[in-house]
């Protein structure tokens, strides 16, 4: 199967020009990732995992290498798309969820839920009524669906964050720690939405602090401390 | 050193707005330095920079109160065509007044503060040819209410309203026409912060239902960073960097977006 993603030789430092240095956070990564695959990313803390999701995301700039990204317009290098079209990849092929949710002020939790179908062209009705039904799949209190997030607890913000970064299939999802500060049954809720996503296909790449919480998903793992051997598959279900 | 971007390939639409080596001058002052910005449909793009960056100068070229001393400006819209800097003052009167909305950072500006909040808001439909009395005041309704104002007070003058208020009579005065784009000045700055987030909540829906194309100029980070898809960053009137909205806030580049991104509070 032709891989969705294939990242080439990429690296990436951040100039810090206060300082008067580069300061390099991974070099020369090489792999790739097939549709209903799950890739791990390892290594300790400052290995540079998170910085390799957000320069596939094109939150950061890559310094060398290449992103090659099979979108349904034909191949891309995400290293060197153009800004506007990552912005249309990321409304329709490619995700990224965090720990953090960015609420906005007087955005009600449904509100914010609905907004991905919202701009894909989905019926205001029919995108609030998907947006519930994932907030209660989430585990999020009934009475807090028109409420505003802002005033959420952490945990509660984690799982408006999911269901809205969840609600529509990607092509690719990245994902950066998203069962940190959540609860037990939310944390089962958000595997099987990634179980279910990956069965339709959906590629992903993910940092988990504890990878037990998503151990029946992964296929392979890369392991981004220095030294360390190439991308590997894996059979057994151990971490 | 990072890679260079190529030309858009998934986006085949034209950019709405392109404007190309802007450049201006106040006797010595270079305000502008070969300045260049395209806006996709749809977009909003956001223009940060220091006072004096030349941010605003580069606004008022875009609404065609300015006139730079080389440069080219062009709108892709049915009926526009050419240098809209070499158009004659009748035209670019029209053109504004149809194509363009803008909101300024004084209402003093965009507003006559003694007349009506609703005749402010027909005026610029009166420009456009609208005659029927019945009609103005209905468009002119329309616009307050999807500003968010409350339209009990639709006949009070801008003078005796609150700074909130008076932003959202510029706003309906600024999409009463349905413009192609929508320009803001420090749209924000001076308002108390939860009447900001108001006011800031409001674009962000209209932005959202009507798609309206929009660039917005703000020394306030924040603003810029809630509603821009993409940021310019501007300094002493250059270009000193540009890219996706999250790229310049987490990757920026440039020394001086560092410093101005590690500022912020």
């Amino acid at each position: 199967m032709t891989p969705v993603l294939d990242v080439r030789a990429l690296s990436k430092g951040f100039t810090m020009h206060h300082l008067g240095r580069n300061l390099g956070a991974f070099e020369n990564v090489s792999f790739s990732v097939r549709p209903g695959e799950f890739l791990l990313l390892k290594g300790r803390n400052g290995a540079g995992k998170s910085t390799l999701l957000r320069t596939i995301y094109r939150s950061y700039l890559a310094d060398a290498g290449q992103i090659l990204f099979a979108s349904d317009h034909g191949e891309i290098d995400l290293a060197r798309a153009a800004d506007v079209d990552v912005a249309t990849l990321r409304q329709n092929e490619i995700g990224f969820v965090t720990q953090f949710l960015r609420p906005r002020p007087r955005v009600t939790a449904e509100a914010l839920v609905a907004e991905p179908l919202r701009r894909a062209g989905v019926a205001t009705g029919e995108a609030l009524a998907e947006a519930r039904h994932w907030l209660g799949t989430f585990g999020v209190k009934r009475d807090l669906w028109a409420a505003y997030p802002t005033t959420f607890s952490g945990g509660e913000q984690q799982k408006v964050n999911l269901a809205g970064a969840l609600i529509l299939p990607k092509k690719l999802q990245l994902l950066d720690e998203p069962t940190a500060s959540l609860d037990t049954s939310a944390r089962g809720a958000l595997v099987r939405r990634l179980a279910e996503l990956k069965a339709a296909g959906t590629a992903m790449i993910g940092v988990f602090h504890h990878a037990a919480d998503v151990a029946e998903l992964i296929d392979t793992e890369l392991d981004l401390s220095p030294g360390a051997a190439p991308q590997e598959e894996r059979d057994d279900v151990a971490v | 050193m990072t890679i260079a971007l190529d030309a858009p390939r998934i986006v085949r639409t034209q950019p709405i707005l392109q404007a190309t080596g802007v450049s201006k001058s106040y006797g010595p002052v270079q305000a502008l330095s070969d300045v260049s910005a395209e806006v996709y449909p749809g977009e909003v793009l956001g223009i940060v920079g220091e006072s004096g960056s030349g941010k605003s100068t580069f606004l008022r070229c875009l609404n065609l109160e300015e006139t730079p001393d080389r440069g080219a400006y062009t709108l892709d819209l049915p009926d526009v065509q050419g240098n809209l800097f070499e158009l004659d003052r009748y035209a670019r009167r029209m053109l504004c007044a149809t194509r363009i909305g803008i909101v300024y950072q004084n209402p003093h500006q965009g507003l006559l503060m003694k007349h009506s909040s609703s005749g402010n808001v027909a005026e610029r439909l009166l420009v456009a040819g609208e005659r029927r009395f019945a009609v103005l005041r209905e468009k002119a309704r329309e616009a307050l209410d999807a500003s968010e104002f409350p339209l009990d007070r639709m006949d009070a003058p801008p003078v005796e309203l609150s700074g909130g208020m008076q932003q959202r009579v510029q706003l309906a005065k600024a999409i009463a026409l349905e413009p192609a784009l929508l320009l803001l000045d420090e749209p924000t700055t001076g308002l108390d912060v939860s009447v900001q987030a108001l006011v800031l909540d409001t674009l962000k829906r209209l932005q959202q239902e009507r798609r309206i194309t929009m660039i917005i100029v703000s020394h306030d980070l924040g603003v810029i960073r809630t509603l821009s898809d993409r940021v310019m960053v501007m300094r002493q009137g250059r270009v000193v960097e540009q890219g996706l909205a999250d790229q310049i806030f987490q990757d920026p580049q440039h020394a001086y977006t560092q410093q101005l991104v590690h500022a912020k509070l």
